[in-house]
C-alpha cells in the first residue's frame, strides 16, 4: 500500500469508532453524576427540609420566642437575596461583613501558619527546645481565645490588629504542637537514607522533613482553621466595625432575629469551606498521603 | 596476597543506656575481597543489624575500625548503599522520583540531566520496575517495593552494598523470584555485597562465604564458611547437589546445635 493513502484510509475508520465511544463516555459520565447526587446529595436535602419543617410547625405557634423559616425568609430577604448591598457605615450586606472578618482570620492564620511551623520543628527537632517551651505551651493554650484581647487591647491599643491578635493565638497551638508531633514522628528509616544519601540539613529539611510531617501538620493546619473561625465571630462582637460577629451583635441589639440566623446559616457555610479548602490544599501538597 | 577490599578489624559495640551496658557484639573481624558476595546469618537479636548498620556508618563501633579501600568509615554514604528490611521508601515520591532522588544527589555535578534520568531508567530497569516509575510506594506489592529500594541502592553505583534481610518480609514465591534477580544483577555489575539473613537456603543460594554469628550478648564470628558452588546457581538443580546440601547441613549444624536460640534470653 503506498504510504500517502494511508492517513485518508485511516481517518474514516477512527471517527467510527470515536464518535459512539464518546457519545458513551457522556452518558456515562451524566449517570455516575446523578448517581453521586442521589447518593451524597439527597439525604442531606431531605434531612434539612425534615427539620424545616419541624421547625415551621413549633416557631408557628402562638407566643413562640423564635421566628419560624417562614418568618425569616419575609423578614429578612434582603440579606439573602442581595449580599452585596453597601448603604455606607455598617449597612452592608452580609458578603462584605463576612470578608472584613475573613481578612482579619487571614492575616491571623497566616501569621500563625508561619509562626506554628517553625516553632513546631524547632521544638519536634530539639530536646532543649521542647522541654524549655513545651510546658508553658501546654498551660497557654488552654486559655481561652476571648480571654486574650483585654490584654492585646491594652498592648495594640486598636481593636484591628487586636482581633487579628487573637486569632493567631487561637490558632498557633494546634499547628505548633501537631507539627512538633509530625517531626518527632519521622520514621528513623527516612533518617537513615537521608544520611546515607548524606543530605546536607537544607535538603534535609525540604525533602524529607516537609514532606514527612506535612500530614501532621496539616492536620494542625485544619484544626487551626476552624478554631480561628470560631474566634472571630465572638472577638468581633466585642470590638465592633464591620463583620459578621458584630453584625449578629449589632442584630440582637436590633432584635431583629432572622437577620441572626440568616448571618448563622452564613458563619457556618463559610466555616465548612475553609475547612475544605485546607483539606484540598493537604490533598494536593501532601499527594494524598494526608488522610481527610 | 592483595589487600582486602573492606575489612572490619576487632569491631564492638557496646550500648549505654543510663548505668546499663550491653555489649552486643565482640572482636569481629572479617575481610571482604572485591566482587564477593557476604552472608551473616545468626540468630534473631544477636546483633546482625547493628554490624550492617556499623559497615554502613549509621552506627559507630565502639572499639576496632572498618576499613573500605583502606579509608576508614566513619559516617554513612553512598559508597556503602543499604537496602533496609522495610523497603524505607519516600511515600510521597513516585517510584521513579525515589530513585531520582540518590541519582541528583550523587550524580548532580558529575550528570547531565538527561544522563541522571537515563541512569535513573536504568537502575529501574535492572530491577525491572521501570513499568511502574509513576506508581507510588502504596500503590505497589512489597516485592516491588523491596525491588524498587534495590534500584535506588544500586543507582548509587556503591563499593559495597548493604542488604538488611532484604527478602524477610516476603512471600517465598516472590522471595525465589527477587533472590534470582540479585543473583542475575550480582552476576553483570559484580558488586561487592553484605547481606544479613536468617535464612539457611537464601544464604547458601546466595554467597561466596556464610558469615556465622555465634548468640548474644557479645555475639561474634563463630565460623565463615565458603560456598565453592559454581556460578551461575540455578535453585532446581542445586537442591540435590552435594556441595549445596553439604553447606547447608553445615549451617544447620552451627544454628542449631552449636549455637541454639536460647527463648527469653
Amino acid at each position: 500500500m503506498p504510504p500517502d493513502i494511508e492517513p485518508a484510509d485511516a481517518a474514516p475508520a477512527a471517527s467510527i469508532v470515536a464518535f459512539p465511544a464518546a457519545r458513551r463516555s457522556l452518558l456515562a459520565g451524566a449517570r455516575t453524576l446523578l448517581s453521586f447526587a442521589a447518593e451524597r446529595l439527597l439525604p442531606p436535602l431531605v434531612v434539612l427540609i425534615g427539620l424545616g419543617i419541624v421547625w415551621q410547625l413549633v416557631c408557628s405557634q402562638p407566643g413562640a420566642s423564635l421566628p419560624a423559616p417562614s418568618q425569616i425568609f419575609t423578614g429578612s430577604w434582603e440579606l439573602i437575596a442581595n449580599p452585596f448591598y453597601d448603604r455606607g457605615g455598617l449597612d452592608k450586606g452580609l458578603f462584605w461583613h463576612v470578608l472584613a472578618s475573613l481578612k482579619r482570620v487571614g492575616i491571623g492564620y497566616a501569621i500563625a501558619a508561619i509562626v506554628g511551623v517553625a516553632l513546631g520543628t524547632l521544638i519536634g527537632q530539639s530536646k532543649l527546645a521542647m522541654r524549655g517551651l513545651d510546658p508553658i505551651f501546654q498551660v497557654l493554650r488552654t486559655v481561652p481565645p476571648l480571654a486574650w484581647l483585654p490584654l492585646s487591647l491594652a498592648a495594640f491599643r486598636d481593636g484591628q490588629p487586636s482581633a487579628v491578635f487573637v486569632i493567631f493565638i487561637t490558632s498557633v497551638w494546634p499547628i505548633v504542637i501537631n507539627t512538633a508531633v509530625g517531626i518527632r514522628n519521622i520514621p528513623d528509616d527516612y533518617r537513615n537514607v537521608a544520611r546515607v544519601l548524606q543530605l546536607n540539613p537544607f535538603e534535609y529539611f525540604f525533602k524529607i522533613m516537609i514532606p514527612a510531617a506535612s500530614p501532621y501538620i496539616f492536620s494542625g493546619l485544619r484544626i487551626g482553621i476552624g478554631l480561628s473561625w470560631l474566634a472571630i465571630v465572638a472577638a468581633e462582637m466585642l470590638i465592633g466595625g464591620v463583620g459578621i460577629g458584630f453584625f449578629i451583635w449589632d442584630a440582637w441589639n436590633s432584635s431583629l432575629i432572622g437577620d441572626i440566623i440568616v448571618a448563622l446559616a452564613y458563619v457556618g457555610i463559610v466555616g465548612f469551606c475553609l475547612d475544605r479548602l485546607v483539606a484540598a490544599v493537604a490533598t494536593v501538597v501532601t499527594r494524598g498521603t494526608a488522610n481527610n | 596476597m592483595p589487600k582486602p577490599y573492606l575489612s572490619l578489624s576487632l569491631v564492638s559495640k557496646t550500648f549505654t543506656r543510663g548505668a546499663v551496658m550491653t555489649e552486643v557484639l565482640r572482636d569481629v573481624s572479617l575481610a571482604a575481597n572485591k566482587g564477593e558476595y557476604i552472608s551473616i546469618i545468626g540468630h534473631s537479636g544477636c546483633g546482625k543489624s547493628t554490624l550492617l548498620n556499623i559497615i554502613a556508618g549509621l552506627s559507630e563501633v565502639s572499639e576496632g575500625v572498618v576499613l573500605l579501600e583502606n579509608r576508614e568509615v566513619t559516617e554513612p554514604g553512598p559508597d556503602r548503599a543499604v537496602v533496609f528490611q522495610n523497603h524505607s521508601l519516600l511515600p510521597w515520591l513516585t517510584v521513579y522520583e525515589n530513585v531520582k532522588l540518590a541519582v541528583d544527589k550523587i550524580f548532580g555535578r558529575a550528570k547531565t540531566a538527561a544522563q541522571r534520568h537515563d541512569w535513573t531508567m536504568f537502575s529501574l530497569e535492572l530491577v525491572h520496575m521501570g513499568h511502574a516509575k509513576d506508581k507510588r510506594p502504596a500503590e505497589i506489592s512489597g516485592g516491588m517495593k523491596q525491588r524498587v529500594g534495590l534500584a535506588r541502592a544500586l543507582a548509587m553505583e556503591p563499593k559495597v552494598l548493604l542488604l538488611d534481610e532484604p527478602f524477610g518480609a516476603l512471600d517465598a514465591l516472590t522471595r525465589a523470584h527477587l533472590q534470582d534477580q540479585v543473583m542475575a544483577i550480582h552476576a553483570r555489575l559484580r558488586n561487592t555485597v553484605i547481606m544479613i539473613t536468617h535464612d539457611v537456603d537464601e544464604a547458601v543460594l546466595l554467597s561466596d562465604r556464610i558469615v556465622m554469628l555465634t548468640n548474644g550478648p557479645a555475639a561474634t564470628i563463630g565460623e565463615i564458611l565458603p560456598v565453592p558452588l559454581v556460578r551461575p546457581r540455578r535453585r532446581v538443580e542445586l537442591v540435590s547437589d552435594p556441595i549445596y546440601l553439604k553447606c547447608r547441613a553445615a549451617v544447620l549444624r552451627f544454628l542449631y546445635e552449636r549455637n541454639r536460640f536460647v527463648e527469653a534470653a
